[in-house]
C-alpha cells in the first residue's frame, strides 16, 4: 500500500488505513512517556524493515472520535545518518520507501535541552511534513527559574506547541485537539522551511542535488526535494552505510562534496551552522531569564554521584544490590515456581497416567513451561532496577564511569549491567543489552554475556568438584580446595568473555569507533508506571516469544531422552513390578523396592535413547575431552538448562533423575565408574574438563530462544552455539590432553 | 593561546575553535550544537570513566578524553 501523490504535490494517504502519528524527538526526552500516556500503554511491538529496531504502535481516540494510529520513531538528534539504522529516523519520519509516511509527525521536545532539540525540530519542518510539537519537562525548566514562551515558540515555528508534562498528565488533551486539528488541515503543521541558505553557491549545491532525489521521495514537492537534498549532503560519503540512496543521487553528492572541498568550503558546517544561527538569532526569546552557572539540583546530586570516590562506591553499592538480587532475592520465587511445577508434572503424571504420553505432557510440556517461568523473578527484578536507572538517569552515569573500562575490550559502557547480571543468568541479561541503542553494542554483548557464570552453572561444579577432588585438603593450610576452584571457574570465565569481546569487536563485530557524545539527562523522580510498563512488556515479550522455543526444544530434548521405548522394553519392569506388589507385605519396603524399579528403567530407558546412541556414536569425538558416552548424555541433557546436568547423570546411573548436587550416592557412583578397561571414568583431569566444558559451551536452549528475540533471526542465536561450542571442545580437549601429557590423572 | 578541550578546567569556558578528527565525529559534534566560534563551558571531568562534560548552548552534553583532544579551543 503506497502512498499516493495528490495534485498539489503532497502526501495523502489512502483512505482505507487509519492516519497515523509518529512520534519523534531527541534520546531522554520523555518518548516513550509521551507515548504511553496519548496510548494509553497498549502498543503492539513491531520490527522496523531491514534493521532489528522495535517499533512499537498504538492506538488513540482524538476528541472527535476519530481513531488514529500512533507510531514511535527511534530517538534521534538528527536526521542525517550514515548507518542503516540511522537511517530509520528520515524513512519514518518522512515515509521513505520502504516506510508510509505519517499523517502528521509529533515531535517531543526537552524544554530544558531546548535548543539542540529545537535543531531535529527545524529539520523536520523542512521535509514538509505536517509537524506538531510537544514541549515535554517545561516544569523542570521553570523549576532553575527559567521560564518558556511557548507562544512566540509557536510564531517562529509556524507550527502548533504544546505544553505537556509526561509526568503528571498536564496538557495530553491539548495535544490530542492540536493532533486533530493538523490531521484535518495539514496545512497548520506545514508552514515551510524556517531556514533557507542566504549563500548563493550553496544553494546552487542544494539545487542540483535536489533533482537526483527520486519522486517517490519527494512527490512532486520541491521544498521536500531540497530538505531531502540537504539531508543527503549531510548523510552520504564514500563510507556511510545507507541502503537504498540511488547511485545517481549518491554521485551527485560526492561530486558537489568534492567541488565544495576544492574550494575550500565545508558543506556540513554551513548547513548546520545556517540552522544553529536560525535557532540562535531567537533562542532569548524563547528561554528567558536564563540564570546560567546556577548549580542545579542535578549538579548537586552529581557532585556526590560522579564524586571519584563517594561516588564509585555508591556505583559499588548501586550494582551489589543488583546482582544480590538476582543471585538471592530472586530464589525464593524461583524455587517456588520451581515446586510448583514439579508437583504439577507429578500431578499431572497421577491424572493422565505414566504412558508416554503422560509423560510427554508432564515431562516435556509442563517442565517446559516450568523453565520458561523460572526467569520470571530475574526478568522482573532485573527490569524494575533497570528501569530505575534508566528512569532517574542514573543509568547514563553507570555508562560514563564504566566507558573506559568497557571500551578498552570494545564494549558499550551501558554493556556493563548486562555483563555483570550474567553472572546470574545469560537470560535476563540479554534481554537487558535493549538499553544499548546501536545494534551492533547489543549484539556483541549478546554474544559474550553466555561466557559468564551462570548460577545454573554452580550445581555443575560444586557436583564434579565435591565428587572428584580432595575436598577436605587446604592450600597454603588455609584456603579450602572446593572454594578456590570456585573463584577460579569464576575468574576464568569472566577473562575468555573479556576476550571474546575483544576478538569479536575487532572481527566479526568491526565497526566504526563511535565517538561518544552523549548527554548527561537532568535527575528524574522515577516515573512508577513506565517502570512497571517495561517489567510487564519484558515479561510479556519474554513468555510469548522466547518461551515458545523453550516449550518445543523442551518437548524435542523430552522425545530424544526417552525414545525409543516401546511396550515390550517396559514389560520387564511391569512385572518385576508386579512380582514386588504381589510378594513384599510391608508398605515401606515395597515403596522403596519400587522406587528402585523405576529408577532401574529410567536408567535402561535413558541407556536405549536417541541420545544415548548419539553419545555412543560420537564417542570417538568425546574421548579426546575424557569424556565417555554417558558424560556425552549429561552434556546433551544439559541443553535444557546446565543443572539438568546433575539429574541426568543420576538418571544415567539409575540414582534416580531427583538426585541433586549434594546427594552423596551420585558422587560416591561417579567415583567408582569404571571404564571398559577398569580404570576410573572419573578422575579430577576429567572433572576438569568437564567444568572447562560447562563453563565455555553454551549449553542453554533459553539463551538462544533470548537472543532469536532479540535479534530476531536465527543467525546470532546459532553462530552463538556454534562458537562457543568450538570454543569448549578446544578448551577441554587442551585442557585433558594437555593435562595427560604433564602426567595429571 | 589555543589548546585542546581536554586540558580545561571545571568551570571554565572557552570558545570552540576548530575541531578535527573524521567527518562522522564532526558533524555529529556539529548537529548537537558545538560549532566552531562557539563558548563551551566545562562542566565537570568523569576521570573515572575519561569522560568530560560539557554545556552548550544551554544543553549538556559529554564526550571522551580522548575525543575532547580533537577540539581546540581558545580562551573567551
Amino acid at each position: 500500500m503506497s502512498p499516493s501523490p495528490s495534485a498539489h504535490g503532497e502526501v495523502s494517504p489512502p483512505d482505507a488505513r487509519l492516519a497515523r502519528v509518529a512520534i519523534a524527538g531527541n534520546p531522554n526526552t520523555g518518548k516513550t512517556t509521551v507515548f504511553n500516556r496519548l496510548t494509553g500503554a497498549r502498543a503492539k511491538v513491531g520490527n522496523y524493515p531491514g534493521v532489528t529496531v522495535d517499533r512499537e504502535i498504538g492506538g488513540l481516540t482524538l476528541p472527535h472520535g476519530r481513531k488514529v494510529e500512533v507510531v514511535d520513531v527511534p530517538g534521534t538528534y538528527s536526521l542525517s545518518a550514515r548507518s542503516r539504522e540511522e537511517q530509520i529516523a528520515i524513512q519514518a519520519i518522512c515515509g521513505l520507501p520502504p516506510l508510509e509516511p505519517p499523517d502528521v509527525v509529533l515531535l517531543v521536545l526537552d524544554a530544558t535541552q531546548l535548543v539542540r532539540n529545537l535543531y531535529l525540530a527545524l529539520q523536520v519542518i523542512e521535509t514538509e511534513m505536517p509537524v506538531v510539537l510537544a514541549l515535554n519537562m517545561s516544569d523542570a525548566l521553570e523549576a532553575t527559574g527559567q521560564t518558556l514562551d511557548r507562544e512566540a515558540l509557536e510564531r517562529e515555528l509556524g507550527v502548533p506547541v504544546v505544553s505537556v508534562s509526561g509526568k503528571t498528565g498536564a496538557g495530553f488533551d491539548v495535544l490530542a485537539a492540536a493532533l486533530e486539528r493538523v490531521l484535518e488541515d495539514p496545512r497548520r503543521g506545514r508552514p515551510g522551511a524556517r531556514w533557507r541558505p542566504d549563500d548563493p553557491v550553496l544553494e546552487a549545491d542544494l539545487r542540483a542535488v535536489a533533482q537526483k532525489v527520486p519522486a517517490a521521495w519527494h512527490h512532486g514537492n520541491e521544498s521536500r526535494a531540497r530538505a531531502l537534498a540537504a539531508w543527503a549532503l549531510l548523510s552520504i560519503d564514500e563510507r556511510d552505510e545507507l541502503a537504498d540512496a540511488p547511485p545517481e543521487l549518491r554521485s551527485t553528492v560526492l561530486s558537489r562534496r568534492k567541488l565544495a572541498a576544492a574550494a575550500g568550503r565545508e558543506i556540513d558546517g554551513e548547513i548546520i551552522r545556517g540552522r544553529y544561527g536560525w535557532i540562535d538569532a531567537r533562542a532569548s526569546a524563547f528561554v528567558k531569564q536564563r540564570k546560567s552557572g546556577a548549580p542545579t539540583i542535578t549538579d548537586r546530586i552529581d557532585k556526590v554521584l560522579l564524586h571519584p570516590i563517594i561516588g564509585f562506591l555508591l556505583f559499588l553499592l548501586a550494582m551489589g544490590v543488583i546482582f544480590q538480587s538476582l543471585f538471592t532475592w530472586a530464589s525464593p520465587a524461583m524455587d517456588l515456581i520451581d515446586g510448583t511445577f514439579a508437583t504439577l508434572e507429578a500431578s499431572t503424571l497421577d491424572a493422565i497416567g505414566h504412558g508416554w504420553f503422560g509423560d510427554l505432557i508432564a515431562r516435556g510440556l509442563v517442565r517446559g513451561v516450568g523453565v520458561v517461568l523460572v526467569f520470571l523473578p530475574q526478568i522482573l527484578l532485573l527490569f524494575f532496577f533497570l528501569g530505575l536507572m534508566e528512569d532517574t538517569g542514573y543509568m547514563a552515569r553507570v555508562a560514563f564511569m564504566m566507558d573506559r573500562l568497557m571500551k578498552s575490550i570494545g564494549l558499550h559502557g551501558r554493556a556493563f549491567v548486562p555483563m555483570l547480571s550474567g553472572f546470574a543468568c545469560a537470560v535476563p541479561a540479554i534481554l537487558a543489552t535493549r538499553t544499548m541503542e546501536r545494534q551492533r553494542d547489543r549484539t556483541l554483548t549478546m554474544l559474550v554475556v553466555p561466557l559468564m557464570t551462570c548460577s545454573a552453572r554452580l550445581p555443575v561444579y560444586t557436583l564434579i568438584i565435591a565428587a572428584l577432588f580432595a575436598t577436605e585438603q587446604k592450600v597454603f593450610g588455609f584456603l579450602p580446595v572446593p572454594g578456590l576452584m570456585m573463584v577460579a571457574m569464576y575468574v576464568f570465565s569472566t577473562v575468555i568473555a573479556l576476550v571474546a569481546a575483544a576478538v569479536l569487536g575487532r572481527t566479526l563485530l568491526r565497526a566504526e569507533r563511535v565517538p561518544l557524545i552523549l548527554e548527561m539527562p537532568p535527575y528524574r523522580v522515577p516515573h512508577w508506571p513506565s517502570v512497571l510498563r517495561m517489567m510487564w512488556t519484558k515479561s510479556k515479550s519474554f513468555i510469548t516469544e522466547a518461551g515458545k522455543v523453550i516449550v518445543v526444544c523442551s518437548i524435542l530434548m523430552w522425545f530424544f531422552l526417552r525414545f525409543p521405548w516401546s511396550a515390550s522394553d517396559a514389560a520387564p519392569f511391569e512385572t518385576e513390578r508386579a512380582t514386588i506388589v504381589a510378594t513384599v507385605s510391608d508398605e515401606t519396603a515395597r515403596a522403596e523396592a519400587l522406587v528402585e524399579v523405576d529408577r532401574k528403567e529410567e536408567a535402561t530407558r535413558l541407556e536405549r535413547s536417541i541420545a544415548a546412541r548419539v553419545g555412543r556414536t560420537i564417542e570417538p569425538v568425546l574421548a579426546p575431552l575424557g569424556f565417555d558416552w554417558k558424560l556425552g548424555i549429561g552434556v546433551m541433557g544439559a541443553f535444557v538448562a546446565r543443572e539438568v546436568f546433575v539429574g541426568t547423570m543420576g538418571a544415567v546411573y539409575g540414582i534416580g533423575s531427583d538426585a541433586d548436587e549434594e546427594s552423596t550416592a551420585l558422587r560416591d557412583r561417579m567415583r567408582s565408574e569404571k571404564r571398559s578397561d577398569g580404570s576410573p571414568a572419573y578422575t579430577p583431569l576429567v572433572g576438569l574438563s568437564v567444568m572447562v566444558f560447562f563453563a565455555l559451551a553454551c549449553q542453554c536452549m533459553s539463551t538462544l530462544a533470548a537472543v532469536k528475540r532479540e535479534t530476531h533471526s536465527w543467525r546470532w542465536p546459532t553462530f552463538l552455539f556454534v562458537y562457543m561450542g568450538v570454543l569448549a571442545y578446544v578448551a577441554s580437549f587442551v585442557v585433558y590432553q594437555g593435562g595427560k601429557l604433564l602426567g595429571a590423572t | 593561546m589555543r589548546h585542546s578541550l581536554d586540558t580545561v578546567l571545571p568551570g571554565t569556558s572557552v570558545r570552540l575553535v576548530r575541531i578535527g578528527g573524521e567527518r562522522a565525529f564532526r558533524c555529529r559534534l556539529m548537529e548537537l550544537g558545538l560549532l566552531p566560534g562557539t563558548s563551551v563551558r566545562m562542566v565537570r571531568r568523569v576521570d573515572l570513566g575519561g569522560v568530560l562534560e560539557l554545556e552548550v548552548r544551554g544543553a549538556r552534553l559529554s564526550v571522551r578524553h580522548g575525543e575532547a583532544r580533537e577540539l581546540v579551543v581558545e580562551p573567551l
